[in-house]
């Protein structure tokens, strides 16, 4: 078996980006956290090689800087074999109706700003000819609800982004992967009274991540039970649906 | 939220926020009635205030290994699973262990546990070096045996109760393997179970599961299980081929609350005959893997479920070496004759114990559960009598129930630790449901 080749996680921060990252690690493999303020990961990066005994380095990474995008990519150590976008914003739905400003933030966040970056390790890759691409959008990208549809349509334009990414590379020998969680116990739903069977452990999301990868899934729901949730909520009729509240 | 211990008795609900970083946690430290909360594995309410519960869990980071000495340096919520996965591929054993990987550094400093080796090692507390703790003014105070050793003294088995630990250091055992050599031997009753403890001293590990519904002749027939870890030498193939890696085993999980009445004196009494006597078939020596050999469990992942929806309740106590025999014979006729226990009832050896507020003392100790109900409860205010009597003490961390006056007829210690509590606002800042009861 060759040496597993380095993975990067872009939101190196977030609680899944950091299971992701421990799941890899635990594999072999090296790993690139990026993240605004990487230095202060310092003791997540300490932490990741005591455990697993590989390196881990960190890189300085601000999504919505587009023109730095490039130049984030070519100062790397290393071209990553694998490569997880865990960057996202929830916002406050009721705020940003009010607030374009912070509207926009969260469709940049969730969509602009991932399926860019994406989008530029996805060209350099095929150059390259192998190479992984794991995007991490939501369920809330499944159907628009009044309670989170800013994130959420950021979300779907996401989903679409890497459908339409996975076909393009498909015979290319690259990889893409949609991640769709549904409630997952992390710093963004701290606080919130979330049911627990529906609700996933980020560490469950590293191991799933990881199996997808290697299994090359196209797009997983992490807890089985959402992928039948969702169906129904895709296909209640849109006539019932705008009176619902769900 | 609602939140138990691991014996889900009793439920409370609780205000309880994860914070993340040490400006965080000053925060709540500045609330006061706080305490904190590894994994919740303490059986009843150490680990829970309705205003005020900090999950620990998010200070979660490994900071330091050095390969020289086996000093590990880790923030207080690391598991100890992680640990063992980390280091056991390298080589490297926690020094103690309790009978679950489930839980946390901080919480095992706090409770001071103590493992199968205590008579030969002592409890975890011996094995760390220095601890980082928050006190009420939210400063982070270095402790150790030469640093403050007051605070030091008093936080290890001090339940949280004397502040926050943050950070600690603990050494690490050297081993070969990933494997235990077990030596079963079959105790017809108590005297020969005390007899083969007594016998074994120099074992590394010792531990007995006591069947505690016999009356009579085989009143306290027990298996005594005493282990080694294993060298690599004593090895076969194919586990030499990789000698620090041991099968994975395979996870059950108890989906849902038995219903209470799957436990009672009937189901239990043919249990306990069954696996004595197969344990018995099984004398002898025998190669076990670490997880299997101290964690089985872990296995069986959600087990406090088994007892039903009420929860159940620890009882576990230390007697003195010159009562134990006095002791367990009068605490394990009153289980017999209330023809109420558990699958697992545990005996084990102390050894000598010097420190504050730590549980064990040099004697016996002898740990089971009960699932909770009038009946049991009335039993367990007889086993506090009996053990009192016997000039013995009580577990603070399995404890759900006990009354202050136990507390303080058992254990003189409770005056210096109330002393220690009163001073620098360390009382009103550190709470428990667990301190409340038992006005600590
Ligand atoms: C199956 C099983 C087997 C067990 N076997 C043994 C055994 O063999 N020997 C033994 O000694 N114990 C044993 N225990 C008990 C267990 O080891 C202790 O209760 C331990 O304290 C649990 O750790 P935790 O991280 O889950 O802490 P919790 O249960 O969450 O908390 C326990 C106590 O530690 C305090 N605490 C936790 N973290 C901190 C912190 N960072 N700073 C300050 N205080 C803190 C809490 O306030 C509380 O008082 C067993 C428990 C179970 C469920
Ligand atoms: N938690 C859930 O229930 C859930 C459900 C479905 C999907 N998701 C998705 O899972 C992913 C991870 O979320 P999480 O739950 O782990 O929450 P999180 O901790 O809030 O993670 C979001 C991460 O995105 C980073 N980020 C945001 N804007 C950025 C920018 N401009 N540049 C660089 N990094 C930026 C944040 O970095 P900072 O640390 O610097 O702020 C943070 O680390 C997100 O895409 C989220 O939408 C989560």
């Amino acid at each position: 078996m060759s040496t597993p080749g380095p993975v990067l996680i872009l939101g190196g921060r977030s609680d899944i980006g950091r299971a992701v990252a421990h799941a890899f690690a635990a594999k072999g493999h090296p790993i690139q956290l990026a993240a605004r303020g990487a230095a202060s990961l310092e003791t997540s990066r300490k932490d990741m090689e005591l455990r697993h005994g590989v390196s881990v380095t960190l890189h300085e990474f601000d999504a919505l800087d587009m023109a730095g995008q490039a130049g984030f990519i070519d100062a790397l150590p290393a071209l990553p074999e694998i490569v997880v976008c865990a960057v996202g914003l929830l916002g406050d739905q009721y705020d940003d109706e009010r607030d374009f400003d912070a509207a926009t933030r969260v469709m940049r966040s969730n969509f602009e700003a991932p399926a860019n970056i994406l989008g530029l390790f996805a060209n350099r890759f095929e150059t390259r000819g192998t190479g992984t691409l794991v995007g991490i959008s939501s369920v809330a990208g499944d159907r628009g609800r009044a309670s989170n549809y800013i994130y959420g349509s950021a979300k779907a334009g996401f989903t679409a982004y890497l459908s339409g990414l996975r076909n393009r590379l498909a015979r290319k020998g690259i990889h893409v992967v949609t991640v769709k969680p549904g409630f997952v116990a992390t710093s963004m739903t701290a606080g919130m009274d979330l049911p627990e069977k529906l609700t996933a452990a980020p560490e469950m999301l590293g191991e799933k991540i990881v199996q997808a990868v290697e299994r090359r899934r196209n797009v997983i729901y992490v807890k089985p039970v959402w992928a039948l949730v969702m169906l129904i909520i895709r296909n209640i009729p849109e006539a019932v649906f705008k009176k619902t509240s769900i | 939220m609602m939140l138990s211990g691991w014996g889900r008795f009793p439920r409370i609900d609780c205000q309880v926020t994860r914070p993340l970083t040490e400006d965080a946690l000053r925060a709540q430290v500045a609330k006061g009635g706080l305490i904190a909360r590894g994994n919740g594995r303490a059986y009843g309410d150490s680990a829970l205030s309705p205003g005020n519960t900090v999950d620990m869990r998010g200070f979660r980071h490994m900071l330091a290994f050095d390969a020289a000495t086996g000093v590990l340096t880790v923030e207080a919520g690391v598991l100890l699973g992680d640990v063992i996965s980390a280091f056991l591929p390298r080589g490297w054993f926690p020094p103690v262990t309790p009978g679950t990987k489930f839980v946390t550094i901080g919480g095992m400093i706090a409770a001071d546990v103590h493992g199968k080796n205590h008579h030969k090692h002592g409890s975890f507390g011996q094995f760390v070096d220095w601890i980082d703790v928050m006190g009420a003014d939210g400063a982070v105070t270095r402790c150790s045996r030469h640093e403050n050793p007051e605070l030091f003294g008093w936080t290890l088995g001090g339940m949280g109760l004397t502040g926050v630990i943050l950070r600690a250091a603990f050494r690490l055992t050297r081993v070969e393997t990933a494997w235990i050599r077990q030596t079963m031997i079959p105790a017809p009753d108590l005297d020969a179970a005390m007899a083969a403890f007594e016998a074994s001293g120099d074992a590394t590990y010792s531990v007995a599961w006591i069947d505690c519904l016999r009356l009579g002749d085989g009143l306290g027939r027990s298996l005594v299980m005493l282990g080694e870890h294993a060298t690599f030498a004593e090895l076969k193939l194919p586990e030499k081929r990789d000698p620090l890696l041991a099968p994975k085993r395979r996870r059950l999980t108890v989906p849902f609350d038995l219903p209470g009445f799957l436990l009672n004196g009937a189901t239990l009494r043919a249990f306990n005959a069954l696996y004595y006597n197969q344990g018995a078939r099984n004398a002898g020596e025998s190669l076990v893997d670490w997880d299997s050999y101290f964690y089985p469990l872990d296995a069986i992942l959600g087990w406090n479920r088994s007892y039903g929806r009420k929860g159940f309740a620890q009882f576990q106590c230390a007697l003195p070496l010159a009562s134990s025999r006095q002791g367990l014979q009068a605490l394990l006729k009153a289980i017999a004759a209330a023809g109420m226990g558990s699958f697992l009832a545990v005996l084990k050896r102390f050894g000598p114990q010097d420190s504050r507020f730590s549980f064990p003392m040099e004697g016996y100790t002898l740990a089971l559960d009960f699932p909770v109900n009038r009946g049991t409860l009335a039993l367990l205010d007889r086993l506090d009598r009996i053990t009192l009597d016997h000039g013995g003490r009580f577990y603070l961390a399995k404890d759900s129930r006990m009354r202050a006056e136990t507390l303080r007829a058992a254990d003189p210690r409770v005056a210096g630790f109330l002393e220690m509590r009163g001073a620098d606002a360390r009382a009103e800042t550190f709470t428990s449901a667990q301190s409340k009861r038992l006005t600590l």
